[in-house]
């Protein structure tokens, strides 16, 4: 009714203003029990009660937490390059919010339904990068800067696994669209268990590529203070917490979409697949979500040597040879996607 | 053969596991926080705390300002002057004590030969001026008119190992 109103251009321009609101709000609600959640989750596995006192067993403390960033001053120190320094947490906060337009929540609910997510998905992912180094840099203080300089080594070397991680499972979908890898486990078996090493390496790259123990070495708080974001205060500093929360989500998101079947019930049987796609999800990403705080609560920071020896030496060659393994199997059996 | 052993270590990330399972278990475990302003921890009756000086049953003060604390104060925090009351008897005219100075090592309750001078079970003493962490005589006898039920009970309980 209202749509024949207005001209179909605005109307379709509402319809996707709504359909973001829609993602980004939950989002940012989720970003923020995130932190109540590693919170709960550190605590009680350091024998502590975690967050209880503000509202019952301490629900509202996200809310107090941001509304203390909210209010507190930014601070522009004297020898930053005010411009980059403000546009650094913006960049870092938009990257993580654009990746969600082509993660599927459930069959055919995606924002955008374009046939190279995977690439889009990797191509944000290494944007990331820059709001890092451009916030290392523009702080103009030594700590910011090796953090910065760090973070972006570790980026971009982790990097180079995923990706070939996602030429392994793309390889067993043959599509780029998230939708399709979804719906090609549907058809055969979620990857974790033809790919459950590549899940593994994907899992692994994933602390590093969100800056998360036992690879946040980027703010290793007893070396570097707190690395990239020394300097930043208030909303500043909130977009860039913000930021890194939203990344770890997606981070799951990607895990459950390429290794755990998306929105598929485990069993495709009655009880099971009553509940609905987005509730599997939604599950999804808090079961790895939760190794995330689990690993946090567990393993100590990596050395830096480590860390690229990981990357570099282990990582690289193992999903290299993985890649050519899938290939070669997918060949052998005749198993290959798409054929004709 | 020990090179195959470390390497499917490695690769099967059988430590990494038994780490994570750890911590997995203690996740279950009773908690050990103290809600602290609402519950409180056991504390030994020979915990030194705030101090205070006690009086005797019919409402005497003990202190006799015999100046033994003063002398054995390591960080020199106590300061007394001491003359004769109307009635002959030695008494502190000033007894100070600087919190601030203060380590509670317990040298002023053990020196002391009346058991005036005591540290409390009280901790819960913060200021918001540093002035009022500079004791008086008066504030402290106001301790121990406060405590004096649980300070006698202490010196009680510790009596057998003196």
């Amino acid at each position: 009714m209202l749509a024949g109103l207005m001209p179909p251009e605005i109307w379709r321009l509402i319809v996707i203003v709504v359909q973001i609101v829609a993602i980004v709000l939950p989002l940012l609600v989720a970003v923020a029990y995130l932190t109540y959640a590693e919170r709960k989750v550190i605590g009680a596995i350091q024998l502590r009660k975690g967050p209880n006192v503000v509202g019952p067993f301490g629900l509202l403390q996200p809310l107090a937490d941001g509304v203390k960033l909210f209010l507190k001053e930014t601070i522009l120190p004297s020898g930053a390059s005010k411009a980059v320094f403000i546009i650094a947490p913006m960049l870092t906060f938009f990257l993580a919010l654009i990746a969600w337009a082509v993660i599927p929540f459930d069959e055919g609910w995606v924002l955008a339904d374009i046939n190279v997510g995977v690439l889009y998905l990797f191509a944000i992912s290494s944007l990331g990068v820059y709001g890092i180094i451009m916030s290392g840099w523009a702080s103009n203080s030594k700590y910011a800067f090796l953090g910065g300089l760090r973070s972006a080594a570790q980026m971009v070397s982790y990097e180079v696994s995923i990706g070939f991680v996602l030429i392994s499972v793309l390889l067993s979908v043959g599509s780029l669209n998230l939708s399709d890898v979804v719906l090609r486990q549907k058809e055969t078996v979620w990857f974790i268990i033809p790919h459950l090493p590549m899940f593994f390496i994907f899992l692994i790259s994933a602390l590093a590529e969100t800056n998360r123990a036992p690879f946040d070495l980027p703010e290793a708080e007893s070396e570097l203070v707190a690395g990239y974001n020394v300097e930043y205060s208030a909303m500043t500093f909130a977009l860039f917490f913000l930021g890194e929360y939203a990344n770890m989500i997606l981070m799951s998101g990607m895990t459950a979409i390429l290794f755990l079947g998306g929105w598929l019930p485990p069993i495709d049987v009655a009880p099971f697949n009553w509940v609905p796609g987005i509730i599997w999800f939604a599950l999804k990403i808090c079961a790895v979500l939760f190794v995330f705080l689990w690993v946090r609560a567990t393993f100590p920071r990596y050395r830096y040597d480590q860390l690229m020896r990981l990357g570099w030496k282990v990582f690289l060659p193992f999903s290299l040879f993985w890649l050519v393994l899938t290939a070669g199997v997918l060949v052998a059996f005749g198993w290959l996607p798409n054929q004709g | 053969m020990s090179f195959l052993d470390r390497t499917a270590r490695a690769f099967l990330l059988t430590e990494l596991f038994q780490g994570l399972a750890l911590t997995f278990r203690y996740m279950f475990k009773p908690k050990v926080t103290i809600n602290y302003p609402y519950e409180k921890g056991p504390l030994s009756t020979r915990f030194r705390g705030e101090h205070a000086l006690r009086r005797y049953a019919n409402g005497e003060e003990r202190c006799i300002a015999c100046k033994l604390c003063e002398a054995i104060c390591p960080a020199q925090a106590i300061t007394i002057e001491a003359e004769p009351r109307g009635d002959g008897s030695r008494r502190a005219r000033r007894y100070d004590l600087d919190m601030t100075k203060c380590i509670f090592c317990g040298l002023c309750q053990e020196a002391c030969p009346v058991d005036a001078i005591v540290e409390g079970p009280n901790f819960e003493y913060a200021t918001e001026t540093r002035a009022e962490l500079m004791y008086n005589k008066s504030k402290l006898l106001a301790n121990g008119d406060r405590w004096e039920a649980e300070l006698a009970l202490r010196i009680a309980e510790d009596a057998p190992y003196r």
